[in-house]
Parts: C-alpha cells; sequence; structure tokens
C-alpha cells in the first residue's frame, strides 16, 4: 500500500447549531455496532454512547436554560488514556493523529477510563446483546466488542479506510469533506464539520480559526482533535 | 549479679545469695523473654506442639475460612462467566473495591518486612521471637493483593499480557503504564519476601526436623536443605539475613510507593498529588503495624505461646503504631490542605463530601479510627493491655480500609466532568470476595501454623546466649553482647 500522507482528522462541532436532538447518538450506535443497555442499567450509569449529548441546566425553574454539550472522544494529541494501558490497547496513530482502541488487545484493567478527563471510554459489563431485529443490521465493517473491553469513539475510523482505499485506487488524493463519520453525516443542523486539519483548504482548517473555537478542558494540555464554536443565543428556554 | 561463665550453659540460671537481689532478677525475667532462658528442649516442645495437636475449636475455625475462600472463589468464577456487570462498578468508578482490597493488603504486607528488616537492620532485640509472624503477615498478605488485579481485570484469562514474555506476534507490555511497574514492584517484593522467610526458616525447619518422625521428618528433611549448625552455616545464614535485610527495606519503600503512582500519576483530581508516595508509604506501615499485633494475640492465645510473646513485645508494637498513628496524620494533614487551600473546584466538591457530604460519616470514622483512637496508646495500661491493643488495631484495620474507600471510587466519582459523576455502592458480588480475602490471608495462617513454627526459636536463643544483667549501682539493666 502506497505510503498515506500525514493527516490531522479533526472535527469542529459548532455549539451555535446543537439543537440537542441526539440524531448523532443514534447514527453512532448504528454504525459502530454500540450494543443498546437497557433502561434499568442506563439509570445505573452503565449506559454506552460513543457520542452523547451532555445537557447543563442553568437558572432556577421556571426560568431554565439547556445548554447542550455532544462529547465524544476528544482524539488528543496527548492523550491521558494511552500511556497508563499496559498493554497498548490505547494507543496513537501519529501518522492520522487518532487514538486508536484495539478491542483485542485490551484486557480490561480500565485504567483509561480514569485516567480520561473526558470520561468518553465505556467498558462492556456483559456480552453485548443485540435485540431483534438490531442483529439484523450489525456493521460488518465494526467488530462487536466482547464482555470485558472498553471500547470509545473511533473517529469511524472504518470510514476512513473506505475513503483512503477508494481514493487509492482511483489513483487521486482524498477529497476534502469524502470521509464523513456517521454523526456528522446525520446532524440535522450540520453543527459537526470533520476533515483534515493538515490540509489548509478543508472546510475543518477554515472554522478552526474562528474567533468563537474553545477546547475542552483545554488547561490540562491535552490538545484535542475536536475544536467547538462557542454557542451565545441557541440555548433553548424551558 | 555476676557475669556469665563461658562454660555454662545459656538456660542455666545462677543461684543468687541475696534475696532482695534475686527477687529483682525475677521482676526483670518476668518482663523480658531474652533474659529468662529455659532449657532449649522445652522451649522447642512449645513451639512444635500446636503443630501436631489440633482442637476441635482449631477445625471449627479452619472450616469457617475454607468456607469463606470457597465462597471467595466460587463468586469470582460467577464473575467471570457472567462479566464483570453483576458489581456494582459502573462509569466512572471503574476502580471500586477490588482496587481498595488490593491497597489495603499491599498495606498490611509492609509492616512483616518492616519489622523484621529494619529492626533487624537497627539491633532491635524485642523484635526477634514475632519476626516470623510478621513476614508471614506481609508473604499472605502480599499473596492476596496480587489476586485483586486479576479478580478486577475485564479478561482475566489475559492476565498474562501483562508480562512480558517473548511471542511470536512481538507483542510488548508497555512500562509507560504505573500497572507495569506495579506487576514488577509487587514480583519482587513477594519473592524477596518468601525467600526472606525460608532463609529465617531455615534453622527451624532443623530443628523440627530433629524433633519429628515420618512424612513431617521427611518434609522438613528436604526443605532444611541438610542445614547441621555448624559455625560456617551460622555465620553464612547470619550474613545472607543481613544483605537480604538492608536490600529488602528499599523494595518495601518503592513497592507503596509505586502503588500510590497508580493513583498519583493520574489527572483524576483528588488523586494528581505528590505527596501520595510517602503519604501511602506510611499508611501501610500503619495499617501492617496494627495488623500484625491482631496476629500476634491471637496467635499467642489460641497456641499458648505466652512465654515467647509478651507484654513487652507488643508494646514495642504499639510504641511503633503511636509513631506511625502521628506520621498518617501528619501526611494525612498535608494531603487534605493542600487542595483544599488551592479551592479547585472538582476538589473543593470533594471536601464537601468529605465534611457534610453522603461519606461524611466514613469520613469521621475514618479520623477517629485513625488518627484519635491511636493516641490512647500514650498510656502504658492500653499499651500493655492485650485487650485494648487489639480493638486500637481493629480500629486502624478500619479506619485504613475506609481512607482507601475514600480515595479509589469515592475520589472517582467527582471528576472534571460534572454530567459523568456518580455514586458507587458496593454489590454483593464484590462484598462476598472483599470477606473472602480476609478470611483467604486467616486460612492461610491457620494452614501454615500446622507446617510450620511461627515463632523463630533459634533467634529467641540467640537473643538469650547475648543477653545478660549487670548491676549499676542499685539498678539492674540488661546488657547485650555482639555476635562477633
Amino acid at each position: 500500500m502506497a505510503k498515506t500522507p500525514h493527516r490531522e482528522w479533526a472535527m469542529i462541532i459548532d455549539l451555535d447549531k446543537c439543537t440537542g436532538c441526539g440524531a448523532c447518538v443514534v447514527a453512532c450506535h448504528a454504525e459502530n455496532n454500540v450494543p443498546i443497555q437497557t433502561e434499568q442499567e442506563i439509570a445505573r450509569g452503565r449506559g454506552i454512547h460513543w457520542i452523547h449529548i451532555e445537557r447543563y441546566w442553568e437558572g432556577a425553574f421556571p426560568r431554565v436554560k439547556a445548554n447542550f454539550l455532544p462529547l465524544l472522544c476528544q482524539q488528543c494529541e496527548r492523550a491521558p488514556c494511552e500511556p497508563v494501558c499496559p498493554v497498548y490497547a490505547s494507543v496513537r496513530s501519529d501518522r492520522e493523529n487518532l487514538n486508536l482502541q484495539v478491542y483485542n488487545r485490551c484486557v480490561g484493567t480500565r485504567y483509561c477510563q480514569n485516567n480520561d478527563p473526558y470520561k468518553v471510554r465505556f467498558f462492556n459489563w456483559f456480552e453485548p446483546v443485540f435485540d431483534e431485529p438490531l442483529n439484523q443490521q450489525l456493521n460488518p465493517d465494526v467488530t462487536v466488542r466482547s464482555a470485558g473491553v472498553m471500547e470509545k469513539c473511533t473517529f469511524c475510523v472504518q470510514r476512513i479506510r473506505r475513503a483512503e482505499e477508494r481514493a487509492l485506487a482511483e489513483n487521486r488524493a482524498l477529497r476534502d469533506g469524502e470521509v464523513i463519520p456517521a454523526c456528522v453525516q446525520t446532524c440535522p443542523p450540520s453543527a459537526l464539520v470533520f476533515g483534515d486539519l493538515a490540509d489548509p483548504n478543508s472546510a475543518v482548517a477554515k472554522l478552526a480559526g474562528d474567533r468563537r473555537k474553545f477546547k475542552l478542558l483545554e488547561h490540562l494540555g491535552t490538545e484535542p482533535a475536536i475544536v467547538y464554536l462557542k454557542g451565545g443565543e441557541s440555548n433553548v428556554r424551558a | 549479679m555476676s557475669e556469665r561463665k563461658t562454660d555454662q550453659a545459656f538456660w542455666r540460671r545462677p543461684a543468687i545469695a541475696d534475696e532482695t537481689e534475686a527477687h529483682q532478677i525475677e521482676d526483670v525475667r518476668q518482663q523480658h523473654l531474652l533474659l529468662d532462658p529455659r532449657y532449649p528442649l522445652d522451649s522447642d516442645r512449645d513451639v512444635l506442639d500446636p503443630m501436631y495437636r489440633s482442637s476441635k475449636r482449631y477445625w471449627f475455625f479452619f472450616a469457617l475460612f475454607a468456607g469463606l475462600v470457597l465462597m471467595m472463589f466460587t463468586t469470582w468464577t460467577v464473575q467471570m462467566w457472567l462479566g464483570l456487570g453483576i458489581t456494582g462498578l459502573k462509569r466512572p468508578t471503574m476502580w471500586a473495591l477490588y482496587i481498595v482490597n488490593f491497597v489495603y493488603f499491599i498495606g498490611i504486607g509492609h509492616a512483616g518486612t518492616f519489622i523484621s528488616a529494619a529492626l533487624r537492620v537497627l539491633k532491635v532485640e524485642w523484635r526477634r521471637p514475632i519476626s516470623r509472624a510478621a513476614e508471614l503477615v506481609t508473604v499472605f498478605g502480599l499473596m492476596t493483593a496480587a489476586l485483586f488485579p486479576l479478580i478486577h481485570l475485564g479478561r482475566t484469562w489475559k492476565f498474562y499480557w501483562l508480562i512480558p514474555y517473548p511471542n511470536e506476534r512481538q507483542l510488548w507490555p508497555s512500562f509507560h503504564s504505573p500497572l507495569l511497574w506495579d506487576l514488577t514492584a509487587i514480583t519482587t517484593y513477594l519473592s524477596c519476601s518468601i525467600l526472606f522467610a525460608y532463609i529465617s526458616l531455615l534453622p527451624d525447619l532443623a530443628m523440627a526436623r530433629d524433633h519429628t518422625s515420618g512424612w513431617r521428618h521427611i518434609l522438613y528433611s528436604v526443605l532444611a536443605l541438610g542445614w547441621r549448625g555448624t559455625e560456617r552455616e551460622w555465620s553464612n545464614h547470619e550474613t545472607a539475613l543481613n544483605i537480604f535485610s538492608y536490600a529488602i527495606i528499599p523494595v518495601m519503600f518503592s513497592v507503596h510507593t509505586i502503588v500510590s503512582w497508580d493513583f498519583a500519576m493520574a489527572i483524576q483530581p483528588g488523586w494528581h498529588s505528590t505527596i501520595f508516595g510517602p503519604y501511602f508509604v506510611v499508611g501501610a506501615l500503619f495499617s501492617g503495624a496494627g495488623a500484625v499485633i491482631i496476629a500476634l494475640t491471637i496467635i499467642r492465645k489460641a497456641m499458648r505461646l505466652q512465654y515467647f510473646l509478651r507484654t513487652e513485645h507488643l508494646e514495642g508494637m504499639a510504641k511503633l503504631m503511636l509513631l506511625l498513628s502521628f506520621a498518617w496524620d501528619y501526611f494525612y494533614f498535608n494531603d487534605v490542605l493542600v487542595p483544599w487551600y488551592g479551592q479547585a473546584p472538582v476538589e473543593k466538591s470533594l471536601f464537601a463530601l468529605f465534611a457534610s457530604g453522603r461519606v461524611a460519616p466514613l469520613f469521621y470514622l475514618m479520623i477517629f479510627a485513625n488518627a484519635i483512637v491511636p493516641v490512647t496508646l500514650v498510656f502504658k495500661r492500653v499499651r500493655t493491655s492485650i485487650v485494648g491493643l487489639f480493638i486500637v488495631s481493629l480500629f486502624i484495620q478500619i479506619g485504613m480500609y475506609i481512607e482507601r474507600f475514600l480515595i479509589v471510587p469515592v475520589g472517582l466519582g467527582q471528576n472534571e466532568i460534572p454530567f459523568a459523576w456518580g455514586v458507587y455502592v458496593p454489590y454483593l458480588p464484590e462484598s462476598l470476595i472483599s470477606i473472602g480475602a480476609f478470611g483467604l490471608v486467616i486460612f492461610l495462617f491457620f494452614l501454615i501454623s500446622r507446617f510450620f513454627p511461627l515463632i523463630p526459636s533459634w533467634e529467641v536463643y540467640e537473643g538469650q546466649v547475648l543477653q545478660g544483667l549487670r548491676r549499676i549501682g542499685r539498678a539492674i539493666l540488661p546488657t547485650r553482647a555482639e555476635p562477633d
């Protein structure tokens, strides 16, 4: 395989546009074979959602505002979850600025989740169960994780690979916007934008210079690949 | 008081003409084991007898603790079969009771080597009869602790992936991870502790070999490695123990420091603390000293070893424990004051939880058990009371267990993402396994008490040979000769 150029996959999340609809969560579940937990398990805090909308309430009833924060693996350049893994299951891909999770190498020490300040890594407490008809629509490109391993957002690495292979077959460079993770594809108001920061002409590179930009828990120095654009008036009034 | 004649055997007591002096000497003898020599065969019998004679009560407790061990392993099997989901673990408290147990039992394992090695290096005489029991607390504590990372793993059956072994895929564990340092430190410490305990056991095994017949004789003959008690053997033995004592002390310090790094290296607020290394070492020695006292008081009573284990030994341990309690107070104060003064939001919420939140009862119980109860040890009456010491030590165990609980699951519950905060409550499986772990340590003690002498009689004889009494003015003082 030809040497792929250096990439910096990144995502822009415009909080001004996010309506908190949760379509990204559903899309991610469908694309990545994320097991759907029972209501009881989710109430206990065992739900697995690689991307989820965190809702923060502001003010006192009846004048409350809901703030939405779509949270997924931040694909940090200096990820705290990586060095603590004793078996290199949580490992860095410098070439494409991705934070990979090798499911079949994971032994389940769960140290990565402790050291993950964003708490976006999930553990398979039981063998995953897909009820009818969900078992009929599992994505063949993605492993179904067994009990006892950690999992997390991969930036839909299977879609990245597919697009790269297609570009290679057609003997051309990857075009901006060709790789679209499931959440980005589904987002109705296009609050999520995905692309290669290393390409100065890409949509993400342009948006990343926005004056509203911020990164989550920036004081920790993890250098996330996800750039949030501050939302002001988009908050929903209840 | 006359000097002991060199041609006289050490157990012979010279007749003393003056009655007052005889009373004075008798008083000193009752207090100090090393000044109260007996005919060695009598002492040997005291040490060896409980090994062959097991009472009904022994078998009752043996069955009880064997049952607890069985319960532990059954629960573990069920957990492996069904998945870790049957425990109360969840996001964000990914580490909870299993890691609490791990830290607690490693902590227990600390004091044994400390008492045995550090006090040997410092030539503290009262360590002699208690060193064996202390070393065994170390070995069994570590063995139990070493189980917990395995119980805790999501895929226990893949645990060997953490071990650097050559394989065709050229996969290697990551030495960036504190868990690998942990594994290295614990295996080093465990193998050193076992060797250390075994070397000091050699003369006793030879003694047991010479007093037994049948399968025991064969067993002890093999294990004693042909010990005959020649001058050369004793001198090599002394050298080996000295080397081990000096070498094992830094290993001991490293182990609990590295255990603390499992937490301190993480960026989790409440864990990310530079004082965790020495703080954990002191905490471990503190709880370990308590555990040794508990073990000694039970062994003393159950195996009728009142001749060997006297108030002076327990009092020495009590003084050590008092000192460690003050050290623990100092480190805990440091660990809390600095982040509290910083008022970082997450740590602030954690301290609010301690002071008046849902874990406040645990927090105050910990302060009471670790900082207030041990202060009673300043009174000689408490130090010399077996029951009093037992209760204080028990409080310390509770306090130190709570301390680890407050650090691990409670600390994890509050993090940088308020959306992911959570309350951990232990479920049945991890509770059963934790209870079973205590049962396992006690069970191993029950088991070994029927095979190996729990009192290092050779160390006691050595001390008795070297000790003497000397009169200075009206006082009679113990003196000690150097072996060479």
